[in-house]
């Protein structure tokens, strides 16, 4: 079995109560760094550790909050990015509702270690019914002294809301969070000024995922050195995977990084192989922004190395052979999916979330879904799939944010490595034509 | 706490008058006190879906006009707030709203048959309501539940590994409940507001 850290409480009846979290050892780490250790000590701990943004980007966390600006006497701001909205993606959304003390736990220490006083955890619209179990473990926070004023005796206090946002993947993004959470339309704003200096309310901020934030509880717990021993290389400490498609036990699994994605696939601590004992055919690991790759490169690296679950590991290769860890969401694919499909499905998801504030974004992710329709209706022409290709190239690295590369990825990649279902598709519009939702093709190259 | 207060607002437009009820203007207060004075603005979305909630499960221009006379803003930031996120509906729609994910990981586990099936059993295209104002049938993009594919969520319930079979239960109990008078619904309003 493989070391729990952050869900190594998960199984214990009655976790998401103030009283069982507390017998439990829950706060215990609040209780150390508001009394024996100064906020900068308590960063230290966390840049010790090597902990990685969770939400995608994997950017040391404790070099993001040393950034801070700590000098302006304008309030600080500390947000927690729960818009978990990247399609595979649903590990935050299993700890929030299941251990919700955990997350408040780490944002009491990390609000204590950023000096910040107000702290907002900013959720998607459509997780509306998670509110309410926030909410109830916030008001256990208050009435037990660990949120309010003056926390634990000490003069530091903290108040944390919860404030939903209404359906918008865009808002996972930091700045368009923030604008977001300032009652505005979620444009990215142009960066720098980084949200170090100017964010919320054009005050210092400093915005984590969910699985970042709940992380610094046990890394105070433990020391950040030990945390820096688990893991592998730079990769350091657990990450929640949340593991779709069509494999047998879809589902939330905390691994430590650093094992192979062929005991991630196939043993049965975790996805428990494919489903209907079929073949695998391909893996997008880390979210629906990452390159997808079909399953020799997923197995193993151009090296013949088995390849691991870390940001390294999975990034060898570069955008040739390798692919990302992202935020975790590892969907799979069984023989019978047809790429092309879900290429187009990905490509009307980023046409539909693109905020339209530049131009190769708004116009690219619409012409790319709609060639990608048409490809995948049997009306393609030979001259799409590169005209596919070349769009990405012009979208990518040409936008505020990075939902513009996000969008070109997915649709280059599975150009490079799927090009043969493409040019079926345009070749064979009578058989596609006639094949109902477009799957289960059996290709015969 | 920091934050402002603001008073009990009404507002009348052609006849017509816009009012929250008392319970619901004592929240709003609440929210718009989580906000630092002179950010009352933050407060929008949160409003907007409350607003939703309480004049009947959509908005119109008068709606809006209201929720910016509360905030003293500018209509206008409304409308451009309100028009940006896809869970502020500006058609009216049925008592249940069914969200049925599309994106790649459910499309892999069969969430075309599902909007198939629910489209043959509603009678009804996607985007469209029944004639009985019950059902809204909507195709979206990711739920973020992905594991459990596929997944439909009907206000704010989440409904996870259907099948054909799952569907006809779920639809067939809420036309059941639906003329009872309370509420089946999640109270996801009540629990917006900290208890402390």
């Amino acid at each position: 079995m493989g070391r729990k850290i952050l869900l190594e409480k998960i199984g214990i009846e009655g976790i998401q109560r103030f009283d069982v979290y507390k017998r439990s050892g829950g706060y215990s780490a609040v209780d150390k760094a508001l009394k024996a250790m100064t906020p900068n000590e308590v960063l230290e701990e966390v840049r010790k550790s090597g902990l990685r943004g969770r939400g995608g980007a994997g950017f040391p966390t404790g070099m993001k909050w040393s950034f801070l600006d700590k000098k302006s006497n304008q309030p600080r701001y500390l947000i927690c990015n729960a818009d978990e909205s990247e399609p595979g993606t649903f590990k935050d959304r299993y700890l929030m509702e299941h251990i919700p003390h955990l997350l408040i736990e780490g944002m009491i220490c990390s609000a204590f270690a950023l000096e910040s006083k107000t702290a907002y955890i900013y959720i998607r619209g459509e997780f509306k019914y998670l509110v309410g179990i926030l909410n109830k473990a916030l008001s256990e926070a208050y009435a037990n002294g660990y949120l309010g004023k003056n926390i634990l005796g000490t003069n530091f206090s903290l108040d944390i809301y919860v404030h939903p946002g209404a359906g918008a993947y865009i808002c996972g993004e930091e700045t368009a969070l923030i604008e977001s959470l300032e009652g505005k339309r979620g444009n990215p704003r142009l960066k720098p000024p980084f949200p170090a200096f100017v964010g919320l309310y054009g005050c210092p901020t400093v915005v984590n995922n969910v699985e970042t934030l709940a992380s610094v509880a046990p890394i105070l717990n433990i020391g950040g050195f030990l945390y820096a021993t688990i893991g592998n290389g730079k990769s350091t400490g657990t990450k929640l995977i949340s593991a779709c498609g069509n494999i047998n036990k879809p589902g939330v699994y905390e691994i430590e990084l650093g094992i192979s994605v062929q005991d991630f696939i196939y043993s049965d601590e975790y996805c428990g192989g494919i489903k209907n004992g079929k073949q695998l055919k391909a893996v997008v690991p880390g979210g629906s922004s990452v390159p997808v790759l079909p399953a020799h490169l997923m197995l193993k690296t151009t090296n013949d190395c088995p390849r691991l679950m870390t940001y390294e590991s999975l990034a060898e290769g570069g955008f040739e052979t390798g692919t990302m860890l992202g935020s975790g969401g590892f969907i799979v694919y069984d023989e019978d999916q047809c790429m092309v499909r879900n290429t187009m499905s990905f490509s009307r998801f980023y046409h539909h979330e693109s905020c339209g504030q530049c131009s190769p974004c708004r116009e690219g992710t619409g012409w790319q879904e709609r060639i990608l329709s048409r490809i995948e209706n049997g009306e393609g022409r030979a001259k799409d799939i590169d005209l596919l290709a070349d769009i990405s190239k012009h979208i990518e690295g040409n936008t505020i944010c990075p939902l513009g590369d996000a969008a070109a990825w997915p649709v280059a990649s599975a150009i490079k490595h799927f090009r043969k279902e493409f040019e079926f598709h345009v070749e064979h519009p009578d058989i596609v034509k006639n094949i109902r939702h477009g799957n289960i093709i059996n290709y015969k190259f | 706490m920091i934050g402002n207060y603001i008073q009990h607002k009404i507002y009348h437009k052609e006849g017509k008058t816009y009012s929250f009820s008392e319970t619901t203007q004592e929240r709003v207060n609440e929210i718009i006190a989580r906000y630092p004075r002179g950010k009352q603005k933050s407060a929008l979305l949160p409003l907007l879906h409350i607003a939703q909630e309480e004049f009947g499960g959509s908005l119109n221009a008068d709606i809006m006009d209201y929720v910016a006379v509360i905030l003293d803003i500018q209509p206008i930031e409304v409308y451009e707030v309100a028009t940006f996120y896809s869970q502020y509906y500006m058609d009216k729609v049925g008592k249940f709203v069914i969200e049925v994910c599309q994106t790649g990981p459910c499309l892999a586990c069969g969430a075309d048959d599902m909007i198939d099936y629910l489209k043959e059993k509603l009678n009804i295209k996607v985007g469209e309501t029944t004639t009985d104002g019950l059902f809204t049938l909507k195709a979206v993009e990711c739920l973020g539940a992905c594991g459990y594919a596929p997944v439909m969520q009907i206000n704010t319930k989440f409904h996870e590994q259907l099948t054909k079979e799952s569907i006809d239960r779920i639809i067939d109990t809420l036309r059941e409940q639906a003329y009872e008078p309370q509420n089946n619904d999640d109270k996801w309003v009540e629990k917006f507001c900290l208890r402390k």
